[in-house]
């Protein structure tokens, strides 16, 4: 049976709301997750993140609003053959070998063990663990199970994948490998759900991202519009005549000048070059020219204030 | 494949490489060894006895009681087991986070409580299998004896097992390992030593002694099973005599409404079990 809807969005929720006795973990999250959009959702330690994705994997109730997986009302066991989890403490059945434990998980996929056989070598070769294939988990280190971790979260090609920090504790490397796993998903048009706290991980592979608190969205957008607004220029250049400076004026105000040096603060990203077409122009020699954009992280601390620390 | 069967082979595989069970099974082999050199140095001496006096009587009596002597410990022994190995199946994968990664499969809760129950159950089957056949074994090849009604008996053994196996069960959707295992402990050492209380008034026909054992039968009727086991395979003159350790006296022997009672309460501790683990935020 297949339940999913073409159209339905991968993740939509409204007001759903999760209390743990008197904690309240999640308030009131809304939210919509495109089907093959890679979603980044981020807060800090405590910000519900894991409560948010357990109640949409049906792990835990809310206790109270509604939402849809992939057109199914959360807690259908029947989407969940369409969603991939990655679970951020992963623990599992170590006593099993590389290719057992991507068996059993096929198996609970309902995978029929033809296209399971032919699918393991496959997997595991993509996470770099082919050379591992017989070892038992046991003998994997940390690196080594949260790339396992990922394989079985891939095993049934979801058209939803959840990976709950998915590069804590991984290397370089294994950092690498999940970004392009996840630029992978977003060719196949597999919607990707993650939840992170390296924004720098989530601004490069995220196409649009909610910043959460107390379970709550305050904020979300494309990444590009999250880091928009105006930002600082610094610019160094010798001769330039100060009617310049003040004809600067129609793109950009002068925030600090100090001879040859100063710092504009500029609203669009499109002056950029007429900013610097104009400073050539008028006959100014032109050393440097650093537009400093807000980082995501730069954002999110404006958003969600430095009081709740990463 | 079906989810249940997965997960009862899961947990059927995890549940033998545990080192739990190779210990039970090394002192099970050792516990056999004894009982069988036992057995046959007791033979030997009643033999000479009632050659002496003639008695053949004397000889079947000792077999019988030797062997439920030894039926006994195997049920104090499947009881420890099953309560030892599956105490932590459901409290533990939750607090470790095993289970995030089973259920966020499209795997219902039933399915996982239910092919837990038949993992363990399989494995617990074949352990009791092992000793208490193992002990049937030793007394025919050293004696030729068999018991009266030894399927009936170890069918009642085998839903002992059945029976805290749901117990357990469902104490992990509740409580902490821990906790749940003192639960189960507690509630068999309660029955258990109510069964005493109730045979031991049978005898003085103490009708509150009696309603001791039956309302803690009713609590949990894991005693009354055993009493059931033994009532079933001990002599009639054992049975007559109305007092021995490991049997049954014909007033504390349970009825087969109590054994009714007990096949209900196990499937219903199943149910509840998967009832609870439904509502469970894991």
């Amino acid at each position: 049976m297949n339940l999913v809807s073409a159209s339905a969005p991968a993740i939509e929720t409204r007001g759903l709301r999760k209390e743990f006795g008197q904690k309240v973990a999640v308030s009131d999250l809304s939210l919509t997750v495109q089907q093959g959009e890679i979603f980044g959702f981020l807060g800090p330690n405590g910000a519900g993140k894991t409560t948010s994705i357990k109640m949409f994997l049906g792990l835990v109730t809310p206790t109270s609003g509604e939402g849809f997986m992939l057109g199914a009302p959360l807690g259908d066991y029947r989407a969940r053959a369409r969603v991939g989890f990655l679970p951020e403490h992963f623990r599992f059945h170590d006593w099993l070998t590389a290719t057992e434990f991507l068996t059993l998980h096929a198996d609970l996929y309902g995978m029929p063990r033809a296209v399971t056989r032919a699918r393991i070598p496959e997997l595991l070769e993509r996470v770099g663990l082919a050379a591992h294939a017989r070892n038992k988990l046991r003998t994997f280190s940390k690196g080594m199970l949260q790339r396992i971790g990922l394989a079985q979260a891939l095993i049934n090609d979801p058209a939803l994948l959840f990976l709950d920090e998915p590069t804590s504790g991984l290397d370089p490397g294994g950092r690498l490998l999940v970004r392009d796993i996840i630029r992978e998903q977003r060719e196949r048009g597999t919607a990707v759900f993650l939840n992170s706290h390296l924004l720098s991980e989530v601004e490069i592979t995220c196409d649009r991202v909610a910043f959460v608190r107390h379970g709550e969205v305050l904020q979300v957008g494309a990444v590009e519009e999250m880091v928009e607004g105006e930002f600082p220029v610094q610019v160094r250049a010798r001769n330039l005549p100060q009617s310049a400076l003040v004809g600067l004026e129609q793109w950009a105000t002068i925030v600090h000048a100090n001879g040859e040096q100063f710092t504009l603060s500029v609203g669009r990203e499109a002056d950029l070059p007429v900013i610097n077409r104009y400073l050539v122009e008028q006959g100014a020699e032109v050393y440097a020219f650093h537009p400093q954009h807000l980082t995501l992280e730069e954002r999110f601390l404006q958003v969600i204030g430095t009081e709740a620390g990463l | 494949m079906n989810p249940v069967w997965t997960i009862a082979r899961l947990t059927f595989r995890e549940a033998i490489r545990r080192r739990v069970v190779a210990a039970a099974l090394v002192m099970g082999i050792l516990f056999l060894l004894i009982y069988a050199l036992g057995f046959s140095l007791i033979q030997k001496e009643v033999s000479t006895s009632a050659e002496l006096s003639g008695g053949v009587l004397e000889l079947r009596e000792m077999r019988n009681f030797l062997l439920l002597a030894g039926l006994y410990v195997v049920n104090f022994l499947t009881v420890m087991m099953t309560v030892l190995t599956s105490v932590d199946t459901l409290s533990g994968e939750v607090a470790t986070g095993t289970i995030h990664s089973l259920l966020a499969k499209p795997v219902r809760r039933w399915e996982v409580v239910v092919g837990k129950w038949l993992g363990f159950a399989g494995m617990l089957t074949l352990y009791l299998l092992l000793m208490a056949g193992g002990v049937m074994a030793t007394v025919y090849v050293l004696s030729g004896f068999i018991a009266a009604n030894a399927l009936q008996g170890l069918s009642m053994m085998w839903l002992n097992i059945l029976l805290l196996l749901s117990v357990s069960l469902w104490g992990g959707t509740r409580f902490s390992t821990l906790t749940n295992g003192v639960l189960v402990f507690g509630l068999y050492g309660i029955a258990f030593v109510a069964g005493w209380i109730e045979q031991i008034g049978s005898i003085f026909n103490n009708q509150a002694a009696i309603n001791i054992g039956i309302v803690s039968s009713l609590l949990l009727p894991s005693e009354a099973l055993w009493k059931g086991a033994a009532a079933a395979m001990e002599s009639a003159l054992v049975r007559a005599s109305g007092f021995s350790p490991f049997s049954s006296s014909p007033t504390a022997t349970p009825s087969p409404l109590m054994i009714g009672y007990a096949v209900l309460y196990t499937a219903f501790m199943l149910w509840l079990a998967v009832r609870y683990f439904q509502a469970r935020d894991v």
